[in-house]
């Protein structure tokens, strides 16, 4: 039992962070129909982007002397994520401007090798030695780097689950975010149009919705959010490397295509399914097939449920 | 502003080589009825799209409330007051009845307009006041063209660019739409209409077009065509 819950603890906090990168690429799906292959590179931005901030605005560790008090500790973790996050909404907003946008109208393979191009372009880009020194060092380098601590970490035991505050935060703030974003596309002006724009582009602009307008915000909200999940994973797994975003994106896309792709919920649900599902199996038999339970997901949804879970089933009447 | 609230000259759309329109040139006098009839593929709705900025013309100006709007896209169109109520009605499938109402009016901010707007075209079309928190989905086809004419009013347009409104529709959903085009066009709106159904057509406009394979072939008033020979050999069935 207590196994058990333990699992569902880690899964948790793996399925959060899959599902927040999974609504980027929903939302894009849902917008532009094309599959956004740089976004997992986003995430690997978003972890980054946190590092240098931290330097920026001087994080001290928890052991440092004298340790960081409360406020100094939430009033720079804030400031590191919320900075990280309008940092990557600024990469979304490029990459969709300059690398999508004048690919619009050409095959839609064009504008995916594109996301392939723009992928690599951040991968190996990430990996030159470092062009600048000062204030930060800049490209980081092949190397790993370690994520300073945001806070320090709590430890808690409770019913023999080992959990910390950085399980706790990482799993509200996720949680926060995508209420937040739950809220946004049902609620509001923006996401209806949202809504409009994903079920037939052409008719959105009949109605004065700014279609273009509307895109470049759903990559800026997309690529906020994969930063926040950047910053919550390097939080509690702090090596950081500009690769490790291709794993994590190609996860968070089997999680999207789980749950439906272009489905908002469905994002939600598929990421935290996939991610009890390979802490399960991966604590149960044998942690070397963590990674194929992805893929094996993967492949049982396109023959089974190929809409995914929460995939709408399209509706027409004439 | 010579009296007309649109004026198109030599409009011409490529689709990858194929000549779909080859210079059209046209004109909606301020508060009147314009029709485009013509056969399938003669080029009516993609005039209509070219328009509205579905699709991008190749050459060709556009003038709407004497500015030049060749340039602008869709959105800004509607902010100048042209509406469109597209090919295949573009209802928002996933959307209810009401919310499809409320994108109709998405760039207003009068919320006590909008509502009142909303009212005025439930009392118009009686079924979508019952069904207004329907999902779009399940409505008939008649339906639906309501909505997409409804939707349409809900920008409040000076002109309203409409393609077959009757198309497929039980006749007297048909005759339903037409009385209620027919009030639009009392009440000031401008409107384009394209239609399959000339004889319905001709009969509303107070001029009208006849375009032949991406050319305009004929023009004249509504009656003019209506009694023209050749109309009523290749448009009326006769």
């Amino acid at each position: 039992m207590t196994e058990f819950l333990q699992h569902l603890v880690n899964g948790l906090s793996v399925g959060t962070i899959y599902a927040l990168v999974a609504l980027g690429y929903t939302m894009v799906y849902g917008v532009l129909k094309l599959i956004n292959f740089a976004h997992g590179d986003v995430y690997m931005v978003g972890a980054f982007a946190g590092y240098y901030l931290s330097d920026l605005v001087g994080v001290r560790p928890p052991w440092a002397d004298p340790p960081p008090g409360a406020g100094e500790t939430f009033v720079k973790a804030t400031i590191v994520t919320m900075g990280s996050m309008i940092i990557c909404g600024l990469l979304g907003y490029l990459i969709e401007r300059f690398a999508y946008r004048p690919l619009r109208h050409q095959a839609r393979l064009t504008a995916l090798i594109t996301a392939i191009g723009v992928s690599f372009l951040l991968e190996f880009g990430f990996q030159l030695s470092p062009l600048v020194r000062s204030p930060i060092e800049f490209p980081p380098g092949p190397s790993p780097r370690v994520f300073p601590a945001l806070l320090a970490r709590d430890g808690y035991e409770v019913l023999g689950v080992n959990l910390s505050n950085y399980d706790i935060i990482g799993l509200l703030v996720a949680l926060g975010l995508m209420l937040g974003l739950q809220w946004i596309v049902y609620r509001t002006r923006f996401g209806t149009a949202m809504r409009a724009v994903s079920f037939d582009s052409q008719v959105a602009g009949l109605m004065g919705i700014p279609v273009n307008r509307i895109i470049s915000w759903t990559f800026v909200l997309g690529s906020a959010l994969a930063a926040a999940a950047g910053i919550i994973n390097a939080v509690s797994r702090p090596r950081i490397e500009p690769l490790f975003g291709l794993m994590a994106g190609l996860k968070a896309f089997v999680a999207a295509v789980l749950g439906g792709i272009g489905s908002v919920p469905g994002a939600m649900v598929g990421g935290l399914v996939l991610g009890l599902a390979e802490e399960y199996v991966a604590g149960y038999t044998d942690s070397s097939y963590r990674d194929a339970i992805a893929f094996t997901v993967l492949i049982l949804v396109l023959l089974v449920r190929p809409a995914g879970l929460f995939g709408r089933l399209t509706v027409e009447k004439v | 502003m010579s009296g007309n609230i649109l004026e198109v000259s030599d409009l011409r759309v490529d689709y990858g080589g194929i000549q779909a329109l080859r210079g059209v040139s046209l004109a909606v006098p301020e508060g009147q009825v314009v029709a485009l009839i013509g056969a399938n593929g003669a080029g009516k709705t993609t005039t209509l799209r070219a328009l509205s900025k579905m699709l991008r013309p190749t050459t060709g100006t556009v003038r709407f409330l004497g500015e030049d709007v060749t340039r602008l896209q869709s959105h800004q169109l509607v902010a100048r007051g042209m509406a469109h109520a597209p090919e295949g009605r573009g209802i928002f499938l996933n959307l209810t009845v009401r919310e499809n109402l409320e994108l109709g009016a998405y760039l207003r901010r009068d919320r006590a307009g909008i509502a009142a707007d909303a009212d005025k075209n439930y009392a118009l079309f009686p079924i979508l006041a019952e069904r207004r928190d329907q999902v779009s989905g399940t409505l008939s086809g008649g339906e639906q063209q309501m909505l997409a004419v409804a939707r349409a009013l809900m920008s409040r347009p000076k002109l309203l660019l409409l393609d077959e409104p009757s198309l497929g529709l039980a006749p007297q959903v048909v005759q339903r739409i037409f009385q209620v085009l027919r009030e639009v066009s009392e009440s000031g709106v401008s409107l384009l209409l394209v239609e399959q159904n000339a004889h319905k057509a001709l009969q509303l406009a107070h001029r009208a077009y006849v375009l032949e394979t991406g050319n305009i072939f004929m023009t004249g008033t509504g009656q003019e065509l209506l009694a023209s020979p050749e109309v009523r050999k290749a448009y009326l069935g006769e």
